[in-house]
């Protein structure tokens, strides 16, 4: 199940935000796309989930171009997002949240109660809370419900926007330790972070963007030793 | 933790004594209920009666009808979150469907009725699909305008006589032993009820189900529906659709009963009262709707005797109300609230997961 973004240029009204950017995401792997703030990493992500026309290029999904095809049919074909500032529904509860995310398929007991129990055992937390209403949860919490939600719709690809936003450093590892748990149990992912440490550490491959544009391509492991992406990303200079 | 900060709330009692009553208390209060509503027309108490108007005809217009279409427009601004400023116009469509069919063809008013509601559908999809896609601002404004044009149009044309309006348009037949006449209201009251009892168990139903849950979603976060899979244009669309079809059957039913429209009736005015229906009674909450619907509706008719300075008195006492409970007299669940500052106490603690 592989994602292919082929040269993609993205327009906020005159604005260019994504500039011709190529990005593979290979079945099995974890993909991060790092960068500062305003690089385009968040829409590059709307883009691939179809929040976001495309002005030009590709987005290629299982070898079918979906590059115009409705939000909402990308989500039902396996992609399936965690967005930036996690989107929790606030007024429904932690189970309606997670019932959301699988909208669209068959509401059968069965199955949804297995789902439910898979995210459940990735984040027990979530059961005690199971009839909270999302907007009482913890920002941890609440980022849980969003990857959680996301996998209720058994994605063939998770798109995870900045999970470590805002989170104290003890529940930033423990979400990352989730990610890296969910891709061993089969789930392709394609992670934006600005924690480029974490993400490099997790990832298989990555990609730095810079106002969008990418600037650097390599194997995640390599990056972490590079000098100049240190320097700009890890604020460790060059050593 | 949800009721730390307890505010007394009518609609929490009232739900949670439902929910705890057994199915023959439901039924019962039901029934009693809905025939209270059936015999209101012949309740002659002091307090609710309407000096310097008929009580029987404040019932059907303006309370019934606004009750009906408050309910309508509930659908698409409480339960979808879309700010329509052009109501009137689906009102309208279904006035001069029953004026024009009524006064040139030999068709009834029960055969007018689903021709009515189907134009009013019909333009609503006419005017939702191209606009629903824009946000919130602009749809109010794209709305605002169709209210307006749908009443200049009328104006404007001619053939369904212009300013001037259509006179002449026949009464519905009799139902049974019910005549329907320009003297007696009662029958056209109990019709409306009908209605509007039919309207508020399908928004119900729909409530429950799964339009309900993609409603919530569009309503909390467009984007975020639609990463869910949530068709957010196909349900915005149905809200208004929905929305437009109760406008059109209140506006058959009334054009049947006043018997003559201009296009003046059908003014901005309209829209906006019906949207403060809406806000008044607790915006996404069927039962607060009505309620308010019911006091705006009523209120002015109540102190008619005041003459001049009653839509002055009336205007003070709104002002007054918005303000002591500004999410109107029967707000929606309180669980869409929250204060996001509530759980900062409790961030800390949020590494020791797992
Ligand atoms: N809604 C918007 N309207 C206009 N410009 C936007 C909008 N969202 C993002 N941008 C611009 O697009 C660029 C990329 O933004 P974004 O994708 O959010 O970056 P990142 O997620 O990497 O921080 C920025 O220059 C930003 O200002
Ligand atoms: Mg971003």
């Amino acid at each position: 199940m592989r994602l292919e973004i082929k040269d993609l240029h993205v327009h906020y009204g005159k604005i260019e935000a994504i500039k011709g950017i190529s990005v593979t995401v290979n079945e099995g792997e974890i993909v991060t796309l790092i960068g500062a703030n305003g690089a385009g990493k968040t829409t590059m992500l709307k883009t691939i989930s179809g929040l976001r026309p495309v002005s030009s290029g590709q987005i290629i999904f299982n070898g079918e171009d979906i590059s115009k095809m409705p939000a909402h049919k990308r989500a039902d074909l396996g992609l399936s997002q965690a967005p930036e500032g996690r989107g929790i529904f606030i007024g429904m509860s932690v189970l309606e949240n997670l019932e959301m995310g699988k909208y669209n398929r068959k509401n059968r007991k069965a199955e949804m109660n297995e789902d439910l129990e898979k995210v459940f055992h990735l984040f027990p937390r979530l059961k005690e809370r199971i009839s909270q209403v999302g907007g009482t949860l913890s920002g941890g919490e609440q980022q849980m419900l969003a990857i959680g939600r996301a996998l209720m719709a058994r994605p063939k690809v998770l798109l995870l926007d900045e999970p470590s936003m805002g989170l104290a450093p003890l529940m930033i590892a423990n979400i990352f330790n989730i990610i890296t748990e969910i891709n061993k149990t089969g789930t392709t992912i394609l992670l934006v972070e600005q924690n480029a440490q974490q993400a490099l550490q997790r990832a298989h491959r990555a990609y730095v963007l810079e106002v969008g544009h990418v600037v650097k391509e390599a194997k995640a492991s390599d990056l972490l030793n590079d000098p100049a992406v240190r320097a700009a990303y890890l604020g460790t200079g060059a050593h | 933790m949800a009721d730390k900060k307890f505010r007394y709330n009518v609609r929490d009692h009232a739900a949670e004594y439902w929910e705890r009553s057994p199915k023959w208390r439901r039924v019962c209060l039901s029934i009693s209920f809905i025939a209270f509503f059936y015999a209101l027309p012949f309740l002659n108490n002091p307090l609710i009666n309407t000096p310097g108007s008929d009580f029987q005809s404040v019932l059907f217009y303006p309370v019934g009808m606004y009750v009906l279409m408050a309910i309508g427009l509930n659908i698409v601004v409480g339960k979808s979150g879309l700010l329509d400023l052009g109501y009137v116009a689906f009102f309208a469509i279904g006035a001069y469907t029953m004026a024009i069919l009524g006064t040139h063809t030999g068709l009834n008013f029960w055969e007018i009725l689903p021709i009515g509601i189907a134009l009013a559908m019909f333009s609503g999809a006419l005017l939702g699909t191209p606009t629903l896609r824009l946000r919130g601002d602009y749809l109010a404004i794209v709305t605002l305008g169709f209210g307006e044009i749908v009443r200049i149009v009328a104006v404007n044309i001619e053939a369904i006589g212009g300013p001037r309006g259509i006179a002449g348009i026949p009464t519905p037949p009799d139902f049974f032993n019910a005549k329907f006449t320009i003297l007696d209201p009662k029958p056209y009251y109990w019709v409306l009820l009908t209605f509007t009892l039919l309207i508020v168990w399908m928004v119900r139903r729909m409530a429950a189900r799964r339009p309900g849950r993609a409603w919530d979603a569009i309503r909390q976060d467009d984007d975020v529906a639609q990463l869910m899979g949530v068709n957010t244009l196909k349900y915005k669309v149905w809200a208004f659709v929905l929305g437009a079809a109760v406008a059109g059957a209140g506006g058959v039913l009334y054009a049947s009963q006043i018997l003559s429209i201009v296009p003046d009736q059908f003014n901005l005015n309209v829209s906006i009262l019906i949207l403060a229906c809406v806000v008044f009674g607790g915006i996404g909450n069927l039962w607060g709707v009505i309620l308010g619907a019911t006091l705006l509706a009523f209120t002015p008719e109540r102190i008619r005797f005041l003459s001049q300075p009653r839509i002055l008195v009336f205007g003070i006492a709104l002002v007054v109300m918005m303000n002591l409970r500004p999410d109107g007299i029967l707000p929606k669940k309180k669980r869409e609230h929250f204060d996001p500052n509530w759980h900062t106490v409790e961030e800390s603690g949020e590494g020791e997961i797992k």
